[in-house]
């Protein structure tokens, strides 16, 4: 009887949609929410297109003609370094969030399947890491690659972002949830050894969960400025976001330079636009399959 | 459902990479922070050659210089006008957009939900140099609109706010979203069949059940808006408003790469250490006395 009446009554919810006068509040709430987040995107977009002159001259959204021209400048900006900016973040955020993933994977299977001695300790420390401020380890850590001579060199910029605490946390969500543990029993008991029940049987289970994680660092170190920006001084080594930087600071009295900066953010938006629009599904800040977890 | 394999040495091995990266990347770098700031260099004769640069153990001093900083706590105070207005902004309205896109009669929810994300897969440099130059009086269309310099000394703060509210909205928005996924829609149509109104669901029964997660959110935020270094860095060249150490974090660049005081800024480092842990465990405190408090009644 409860059931029927509850089926019946979320039928009729999705039957008569635009009965309760409710649904356009949340729809027009939302669309100015997009509005808002989607304005700057699009004018960059747009102003990526106007010649210097047509910039302070023509209205905010109106297409320009001189796209061409600002990518050609972009792409001879002091002999095509910000290609090789290109590169680089691709090389930070892509080697980068590949061995934090497995890092993160191994870990987090670990931390949730074997019963071990300083387990939770060890999964306490490794936590405790996400409420450290950047700042209190990027400056120590570029005094230390310093003295090994390793400051100034794509190693300061990859290494300090392999381990990240939040990856290992939702790694071992993650795995609790999509591991069964009679599955790795079974395995064990048909004589496979340690390592090969994590490359057969549990991290293929962990796969999609995977995805989600090295999604997000591949964000988070393509986003970041801070730590390249204190340990690299040769640009040639720069990624996106400082490259952009020194050019604001070059060109921010120079409203000729306005074009090129507004080209190279527009450029620099792509890829990480492209990927994020493509993996939609696999955006997820919960990796527990609906459980609620605190 | 406990984990119940013993692997002997097996765990240990596994864990290996992420303990060795821990203690190269997380405890030497603060071992050394906090050893430099109990440090300073003493300077012996005329400071030439070899040996006349000593390194000494000062206690506390970098502290007491580094808290009696008049310019250090103007800082402080820029971030906590700027930090509210940011948390309370930012996680309102991730909280609004979250519950609407739970609403049942909602239109154009995922287009909603992937543009109001977007600002995610943005570099918090690109954002704060599109904003910058939409706030330039030559260039921008809110120029005309306000009638008001959006980089004066009285409204950067606000022009400033709104880079980090753009760009920290989504994601809340999705994490709060996520865990409201989670409830069984059970639990409203019972509310609905009490008579309650949508917005009684949403503040009577949603909210409550997303407390946790607005705790958790509002920490993570807590502790980027206290090193908020990004967003100020790039409307500087834009905007003679901005000192170099308009934040703490900002000073403690300065202190470190451009006066070159170590031991200033690793003391002033720890400071900030310090200020975001106790912010957030007293928050926590705070939130988890007052839940007692409510369970009790």
């Amino acid at each position: 009887m409860a059931t029927s009446t509850l089926a019946s009554a979320s039928r009729r919810r999705a039957a008569a949609p635009a009965r309760r006068p409710l649904g356009l509040v949340p729809t027009g709430v939302l669309l100015l929410g997009a509005i808002y987040c989607l304005f700057p995107v699009s004018w960059v977009v747009v102003a990526a297109t106007k010649t210097p002159g047509e910039l302070f001259s023509t209205g905010t959204f109106a297409l320009g003609t001189g796209l061409f021209d600002n990518l050609a400048d972009l792409a001879a900006y002091r002999d095509g370094v910000f290609g090789l900016w290109m590169l680089n973040t691709l090389l930070y955020a892509g080697g980068g969030a590949l061995l934090s993933t497995a890092v993160s994977a191994v870990s987090g299977y670990t931390l949730a399947k074997y019963r071990f001695a300083g387990r939770d300790l060890i999964f306490n420390l490794l936590i405790g890491g996400i409420l450290v401020p950047a700042v209190v380890l990027a400056i120590p850590q570029y005094l230390l690659f310093s003295k090994i001579g390793l400051a100034d060199t794509y190693w300061s910029v990859l290494l300090p972002q392999i381990l990240h605490p939040y990856s290992i946390y939702l790694a071992r969500v993650y795995a609790t949830a999509a591991i069964p543990d009679s599955l790795l029993e079974a395995a064990r008991i048909d004589g496979a050894s340690h390592l090969t029940v994590l490359r057969r049987v549990a991290l293929p289970l962990m796969a999609p969960g995977m995805v989600t994680i090295f999604l997000f660092q591949f964000v988070a170190i393509w986003n970041n400025f801070l730590l390249p920006f204190i340990m690299l001084g040769d640009d040639t080594k720069f990624p996106l976001t400082v490259g952009l930087f020194t050019m604001l600071n070059a060109g921010a009295n120079n409203p000729s330079l306005y074009n090129l900066i507004l080209a190279g953010t527009f450029v620099a938006l792509i890829p990480l636009v492209a990927l994020f629009l493509t993996m939609q599904r696999f955006w997820r800040t919960d990796l527990s399959s609906g459980a609620v977890k605190a | 459902m406990r984990p119940r394999r013993r692997g002997g040495l097996a765990p240990y091995v596994f864990l290996a990479p992420a303990m060795t990266l821990f203690a190269l990347f997380m405890v030497v770098p603060i071992g050394y922070t906090v050893y430099l700031s109990l440090h300073r260099t003493k300077v012996s004769g005329l400071g030439l050659g070899k040996g006349a640069r000593k390194e000494v153990f000062v206690g506390l001093d970098n502290y007491a210089v580094s808290v009696g900083d008049g310019e250090l706590w103007a800082g402080w105070l820029r971030v906590l006008g700027y930090g509210v207005l940011v948390l309370v902004v930012m996680l309102g309205l991730a909280l609004l957009f979250a519950l609407m896109l739970d609403t049942a009669r909602v239109r154009l929810a995922r287009f909603a939900r992937i543009a109001i994300f977007l600002p995610f897969a943005v570099p918090g440099v690109a954002a704060g140099l599109m904003w910058g130059f939409l706030y330039l009086p030559s260039l921008s269309p809110f120029h005309e609109l306000f009638g008001a310099d959006l980089l004066s000394r009285t409204t950067v703060v606000y022009s400033m706010a709104n880079i980090a509210v753009w760009g920290g909205t989504g994601f809340n928005m999705l994490v709060l979203y996520t865990n409201l996924r989670a409830v069984p829609q059970s639990l409203y149509e019972a509310a609905r069949i009490d008579g309650a109104s949508e917005l009684q669901i949403a503040l009577r029964v949603k909210i409550p059940i997303l407390m946790p997660a607005i705790i958790l959110t509002t920490v993570f935020s807590v502790i980027a808006t206290v090193q908020v270094f990004t967003e100020p860095s790039t409307l500087r060249p834009l905007s003679n408003t901005i000192s170099s150490t308009w934040s703490p974090l900002m000073k403690v660049y300065r202190d470190a790469f451009v006066t070159g005081d170590l031991y200033s800024a690793a003391a002033t480092a720890i400071v900030i250490a310090g200020v975001s842990l106790v912010l957030s465990f007293g928050f926590l405190r705070l939130v988890r006395d007052r839940a007692f408090g409510e369970a009790g009644a």
